[in-house]
């Protein structure tokens, strides 16, 4: 017998789609100076979504300014007024959540039950965590005086466009900087969403500013002489050339960058539970995760269970249209991002280790990669040391937990882990030698505005949320 | 009568607990407060900076696997070999800075103080820099400090004792090892300083002391991969400052720049807080 669901999409009719958007700029919606535009695209029926200005160098000279000129005002505004403004942005969020769901659906690709039930959730919560904080800064542990950068200029991925955004703006608001956020070329929507909820919620003009744009609008932020902070998640590639970039300026600097998280499974797990977060810690988000499992190390006595239990319930994950309420896995974000998705699988099967991919059908439009799981993996092969950035597992085994711990240790990435084991000495032993800024224990992928992110070694530096992501936007004063 | 003549000391680098010459052997003279020549110091090469890495690298799992409270008695000891030896540091600071004699005690005063007062926050900074985080769901989720790892320093190049110590104890007190170069024109305390640490308890290659050009040894310790975080008090040459950051982006090292330098202020945390890295971890709750 098998088992068929009828279609049950999400409607779009909540979100009001304009053939054109400008840029947001001192709190107003213009249009660039050079006219230059580029669009933004469906992942999953590659159909044009909207037309999106690009910033160029007039345009980020604009923002700067009127950042600049934002920052007096908002720097010295007593914190409990600006905590005032981030939560009735927590509020706004909340009211147009729907709304913010399925547009994040439509311009990334990710199922509505991920953008409905976590990312937006999250964004809401990470505005109100932040809110509190805006007039306790001298409780938080920086100095009775912690004062402000002044303008940050934030530059984030694709991946997860508005949660992103809120770890971004609201940390920054809340200490009293001024922002200019670039959101990334493929997924500009929720930024410019998030605009007009700026508008509604009177925020001062300038505060915030949102500049749509390649690469190339990127690094004109990142090199401008009157931006003090800049803050980027994204390849590990290109935050090493903003770290090159902002050398010997004195500017602030926080980086958020790749991994290669082992997700280690011991032989005393509990497997069903294990299964399913071994899945959550790769396929959520079609694996287009900083923080993915995509390293699996199991104990050697279960790895043929647990990879067997692994496939069977990779079969029944459902992939296809986003907007549907039954859809586990959705569309990945571009034809690029497919492709080199696509060129990893086929490095793994040249170097030698064995390809499984679900036997989901693949829609005929769009851009999809299906669940992919390849054992006979060693340290050396690509697929286990580079970060692919998709649904793509990596199957490795150990012995001992000290092996464990040296394989899980041996990357240059050290963002997030996982560890699944009902002996909570070991968990707790392996914790304290796992090289990670993260680490899961009999979970994978949770986030949470109280609880900081980011990670050791090329992973980058600095953390987002609790107290520590405070530190993120405070001038830190060393003797 | 005769007069005797005094038996001067040779002044060598400090490598993994051992004291050995320049594998180039190159020295450098090195002249006191007024100009007149002292002795010749050993100038580090890039072999020696490697080496020191090496050292470095291997003693920091068991310096950082020590308990805080084995830690902070270590440095404690620093701080009552130094008292011990006060006679000594006292004449090298004031030979070297143009002190007084008094001003001179008084620099060697605060040193001791400072090692006195990191020594104490070892087993405090997990429970100030640390947190118990309240996520909304069940789980136990909490944030530890934990040491970067390998630390290279360059030292103060003015304040040649109370500089350097202000350096070297935020850094190892957490579980970082470290490779410092010391003051180029006033590097004798720092070997001297050596001494103190060889007899100290502290495990060999915890620190590495380097005598010689910071503009030479900087870049090779800033491009090295093996070091995870970069400590540029001492550069006072905006160029090879701004090279040595650039470096340090090939391997995403952390990097402190710009303190005040101001080392008859209260430390406080923020050298602590530049060298160690923030885990967290969340365990789930349930029956």
């Amino acid at each position: 017998m098998t088992l068929s669901y009828a279609p049950a999409p999400e409607s779009t009719g909540i979100v009001d789609l304009k053939a054109h958007y400008g840029l947001f700029i001192d709190g107003e919606f213009v249009e660039p100076i050079d006219g230059t535009s580029f669009t933004t695209t469906n992942p999953a029926t590659e159909e044009v979504l909207a037309e999106i200005s690009e910033a160029g160098p007039q345009d980020v000279a604009r923002a700067v300014k009127a950042a600049h000129t934002a920052f007096r005002s908002w720097s010295k505004m007593p914190g409990r007024e600006r905590a005032k403004y981030l939560y009735r942005i927590a509020r706004l969020i909340q009211e147009r959540s729907r709304e913010l769901a399925v547009l994040e659906t439509l311009d990334n690709g990710k199922p509505i039950r991920e953008s409905r039930d976590v990312d937006i959730p999250l964004v809401a919560a990470h505005f109100f965590y932040h809110a509190g904080w805006a007039d306790k800064l001298e409780h938080a542990g920086f100095g009775p005086n912690p004062r402000p950068y002044g303008v940050a200029a934030q530059i984030i991925p694709w991946n997860f466009p508005l949660l992103m955004l809120a770890w971004k703006i609201a940390p920054a608001l809340a200490t009293g900087n001024t922002v200019i956020l670039k959101p990334a070329e493929t997924t500009p929507l929720t930024a410019l969403a998030f605009a007009d909820i700026c508008q509604q919620a009177d925020l001062p003009p300038g505060v915030v500013n949102i500049l749509t744009g390649d690469g190339s609008t990127g690094q004109l932020l990142v090199e401008n002489p009157e931006v003090d902070k800049v803050a980027f998640t994204g390849s590990t590639e290109v935050g090493k050339a903003i770290q090159r970039a902002v050398a010997g300026t004195g500017k602030g600097l926080t980086l958020e960058l790749g991994g290669k998280a082992a997700n280690i499974v011991f032989d005393d797990a509990p497997i069903d539970e294990a299964v399913e977060g071994i899945i959550n810690g790769i396929f959520f988000n079609q694996g287009q995760v900083c923080c993915a499992g995509s390293r699996l190390l199991v104990q050697e006595s279960v790895a043929e269970m647990v990879v067997d239990s692994l496939k069977r319930r990779l079969d029944t994950l459902r992939l296809g249209d986003p907007l549907d309420k039954n859809t586990d896995i959705g569309a990945v974000n571009s034809a690029i991002h497919a492709a080199r998705i696509q060129e990893y699988i086929k490095t793994g099967e040249d170097e030698g280790a064995q390809r499984w991919t679900a036997s989901c059908p693949i829609p005929e439009r769009g851009w999809w990669v299906a669940p992919t799981v390849f054992t006979d993996v060693s340290q050396t092969h690509r697929i286990a040391r580079e970060e692919i950035f998709g649904p793509v597992l990596s199957v490795l085994t150990f012995r001992t937990p000290d092996e464990a711990v040296a394989k899980a240790n041996n990357s240059p990435y050290g963002l997030s882990a996982g560890i699944w084991s009902e002996k909570g000495s070991r968990t707790l032993w392996m914790a304290q030698r796992l090289r990670a800024g993260v680490i899961w224990a009999n979970t994978f992928n949770r986030f949470d505005p109280t609880s900081p992110f980011g990670g050791f070694k090329e992973s980058g530096f600095g953390r987002e949320g609790g107290r520590h992501g405070l530190g993120a936007y405070l001038r830190s004063e060393v003797v | 009568m005769d007069t005797r003549v005094d038996v001067r000391k040779t002044y060598k680098l400090f490598i993994n607990g051992a004291f050995p010459r320049s594998e180039s052997g190159r020295t450098y003279p090195v002249e006191d407060a007024k100009g007149r020549f002292w002795a010749n110091a050993s100038l580090a090469s890039r072999k020696d900076a490697r080496d020191a890495v090496t050292a470095a690298r291997s003693a920091q799992p068991g310096w950082a696997g020590a308990t805080a409270y084995n830690r902070g008695q270590v440095l404690y000891r620093i701080a009552e070999m130094l008292e011990g030896r006060r006679v000594q540091f006292e004449d090298e600071v004031a030979r070297s800075e143009g002190l007084s004699a008094r001003r001179a005690a008084a620099v060697v005063d605060a040193s001791i103080d400072r090692w006195v007062w990191y020594a104490g926050w070892s087993d405090k900074i997990a429970q100030v820099l640390g947190a118990s985080n309240p996520v909304a769901g069940p789980y136990f989720n909490f944030s530890v400090p934990v040491p970067t790892g390998v630390v290279a320093a360059i030292a103060p190049p003015d304040s040649s004792l109370l500089g350097l110590v202000s350096v070297i104890a935020p850094i190892i007190v957490s579980g970082n090892t470290c490779v410092v170069v010391a003051s180029h024109p006033r590097p004798l305390p720092a070997i001297t300083l050596a001494e103190v640490l060889a007899t100290s308890d502290l495990p060999a290659g915890v620190v590495n002391l380097l005598t010689g050009d910071p503009a030479e040894v900087g870049p090779w310790l800033a491009g090295h991969d093996d070091v995870n975080a970069l400590d540029l008090t001492g550069v006072d040459d905006d160029g090879v400052s701004t090279q040595m950051q650039v470096a340090a982006a090939d391997s995403v090292k952390r990097v402190l720049t710009s303190p005040s330098g101001d080392w008859t202020a209260d430390p406080g945390l923020g050298r602590i807080r530049a060298f160690t890295e923030i885990t967290t971890v969340w365990h789930t709750q349930g029956v």
